[in-house]
């Protein structure tokens, strides 16, 4: 009888349970054991491997000699990257770009499930919902190509409609300026609809006799929502934006990479491109591991320092 | 009493006005929404000289389903489709049937080392190794330019896994469980039998999660492939986009053009393909979706 089998703070029924009992309990449960083996290997081959792989941030990675016995060069991958001219460029790009998200993004799919969430007629709220879940569905190549189409300089709608107004045509693609409102313009299009149903979940879930109370108390339809709808989904909200925040030098790699040119870099360039384009396209592997490294601690303590902070100010916290 | 009725009309007023407002801005949503959408499939079936024009505004001009015949003869696009068709299947079968592996399991309060399990699992969502370090062990693994490098790496979705658990959790009356397990029925059988019937929902919804992931994916594709015929649709589309693009910034001469020309008229109805499948499934698998969050199932 091992210690590793009893965690420390388990369940109330398995502490109920003897320690003869709990091993009677896994023979009887052989076959759940069996259905979390090729479960477990996943986890330790895809997950956990790569996480013992990191190491190679502080070695001279080669091939031949693995993740363990590369040579050992310590700090010297995360000192050339930091005094990289790219270095505060990307960290200021990937920081804006998600500033944006936060005071753009992010707050629409709140407003427009609480817009829906206040139509009446059945029909129209079912195909306002359905319309725009549709880009949720399309791929980002096909978004990318949607974006290059509608702010093309020759035909582009948005070009034309400038044309019109007598201004000369933008070639918004090839712009460092125009990337970022591109990014986030068609991340607002191809996401507002699917975001809202957490939010529209949350909504679902509110008392109706909370309405009907103020109805009575002749509550206006705008002071309902204010008083009553936006309070009841403040935990919903909370524990989304700690996720975003989490999730803020997280920027997806593949849209950036395909937005990317020679010409919009200077606002375009964020680490997980460069991780990939430094990495697998000129095979700089230890280099551009550490690179990752770096964004994922950061990632990972601003997730704690969110969720810690929404604990104390909401009381809602992922854990 | 007057005041109260004047409060009460200026209220029946200002929530009529704020309704109106509303209705008016859902119409111009799903307008917005819609018109990247409408033109692509306008120009799709356009005359490629109309569209370079900028004749197509809104319907399509000089209609023909030419464009579609190209896609059709060209090889790259065509096997491509099946590439994504044959990855997209497999892919999320296995998917489906290692979620529900790792999620019944975890979902069942008597399975001793459950919650340090758990935690391992969970912890991989806020912390994983990175794209480099996953890049070399599929590499160590000899998965290179197979179809099992775009599977096996994401095979469980932690995010899917979790969802999962939940409804088995919160769905499944454990009185069931006991009665069952007490009459002497296995696990596997409880779960085959009983569980998976009840929860058609979930496995849909998943399903639907993972099939999209597959049938978009463009990244993984283009880390683990490095041969064209391995290539799905997503990777193609944005060959075709990138040399049209390129065919634009020198199409001066006439050779070039009528290239470009022919690159316009594909791109379009590529992009038509390639969006399909997912726009057509996406309305049958809605009705489970609206469902399961109902239930609660899915939440951030």
């Amino acid at each position: 009888m091992k210690k590793e089998q009893c965690p420390s703070r388990t369940r109330m029924d398995l502490h109920a349970l003897g320690k003869h009992n709990k091993i009677k309990s896994i023979l009887r449960n052989y076959d759940l054991y069996l259905m979390l083996i090729p479960v477990i290997a996943f986890y330790i081959i895809f997950k956990y491997m790569p996480m013992y792989g990191i190491q190679i941030a502080f070695r001279d990675y080669n091939p031949g000699l693995g993740f363990l016995k590369s040579k050992w060069v310590g700090m010297a991958h995360f000192k050339r990257f930091f005094s990289s001219f790219r270095f505060t460029r990307m960290i200021r790009n990937t920081i804006m770009i998600n500033v944006y998200q936060i005071l753009f993004q992010f707050p629409i799919p709140i407003i427009f499930a609480i817009i829906v969430n206040e139509v009446r007629k059945k029909k129209f709220k079912a195909f306002v919902l359905n319309v725009t879940y549709v880009p949720h569905f399309l791929s980002t190549v096909v978004l990318v190509a949607l974006i290059t189409t509608v702010v093309h300089p020759d035909y582009g709608i948005i070009n034309q409609i400038m044309m019109f107004f007598g201004k000369s045509p933008i070639r918004f693609m090839e712009e460092a300026v125009w990337f970022k409102p591109l990014y986030i313009i068609s991340g607002i299009w191809q996401s507002t609809g699917w975001s809202s149903l957490i939010y529209l979940g949350a909504l679902a879930g509110i008392d109706p006799v909370l309405y009907e109370a103020a109805q009575v108390d002749g509550a206006s339809k705008l002071q309902q929502i204010f008083k009553i709808t936006i309070p009841c989904i403040i935990p919903t909200i909370m524990i989304m934006l700690i996720l975003k925040i989490g999730g803020i030098m997280n920027l997806g790699v593949d849209k950036v990479l395909l937005m990317q040119n020679d010409l919009n870099i200077y606002s375009s360039d964020v680490i997980p491109v460069y991780v990939y384009k430094t990495g697998i396209r000129e095979g700089y592997f230890d280099y551009a591991t550490a690179i990752g490294l770096f964004n994922n601690l950061i990632n990972f303590f601003l997730l704690l320092g969110a969720n810690r902070l929404s604990r104390k100010l909401f009381d809602s916290s992922l854990w | 009493m007057p005041t109260e009725t004047i409060q009460q009309k200026r209220h029946f007023n200002s929530d009529t006005f704020v309704l109106a407002t509303i209705n008016v801005l859902l119409v111009i949503i799903c307008i917005v929404t819609l018109y990247p959408l409408i033109i692509v499939l306008s120009n799709s079936v356009s005359d490629p000289v109309a569209i370079l024009e900028g004749r197509v505004r809104f319907l399509p001009v000089g209609f023909s389903l030419e464009s579609y015949r190209k896609v059709l003869e060209n090889k790259d696009i065509v096997r491509s489709f099946f590439n994504s068709l044959r990855y997209t299947l497999i892919g999320t079968f296995c998917n489906v049937v290692m979620t529900i592996l790792a999620a019944y399991p975890l979902s069942r309060k008597d399975l001793v080392g459950r919650n340090v399990l758990m935690l391992g699992i969970t912890f991989t969502m806020f912390f994983s190794g990175g794209m480099i370090p996953t890049f070399l062990v599929v590499r160590k693994l000899k998965m290179m330019n197979t179809m099992w490098a775009i599977i096996v790496p994401g095979v469980i979705s932690t995010y899917n896994l979790i969802i999962t658990r939940t409804f088995f959790q919160t769905n499944i009356p454990s009185e069931l469980q006991d009665a069952a397990l007490i009459d002497g029925c296995s696990n596997t059988k409880f779960l085959v039998q009983i569980v998976l019937p009840l929860s058609t929902t979930i496995i849909v919804i998943i399903s639907m999660f993972y099939a999209v992931g597959h049938w978009n994916a463009y990244f993984g594709p283009i880390l683990y492939f490095t041969r064209k015929a391995k290539y799905p649709l997503q990777v193609i589309l944005r060959d075709i986009v990138m040399s049209a693009h390129a065919a634009d910034m020198t199409a001066s001469d006439a050779v070039l053009s009528t290239r470009f020309f022919e690159i316009e008229r594909i791109k379009y109805a590529t992009i038509i393909i390639a969006s399909l499948p997912m726009i057509i499934v996406y309305p049958f698998v809605m009705k489970y979706f609206e469902k399961g969050v109902m239930m609660g199932a899915i939440k951030g």
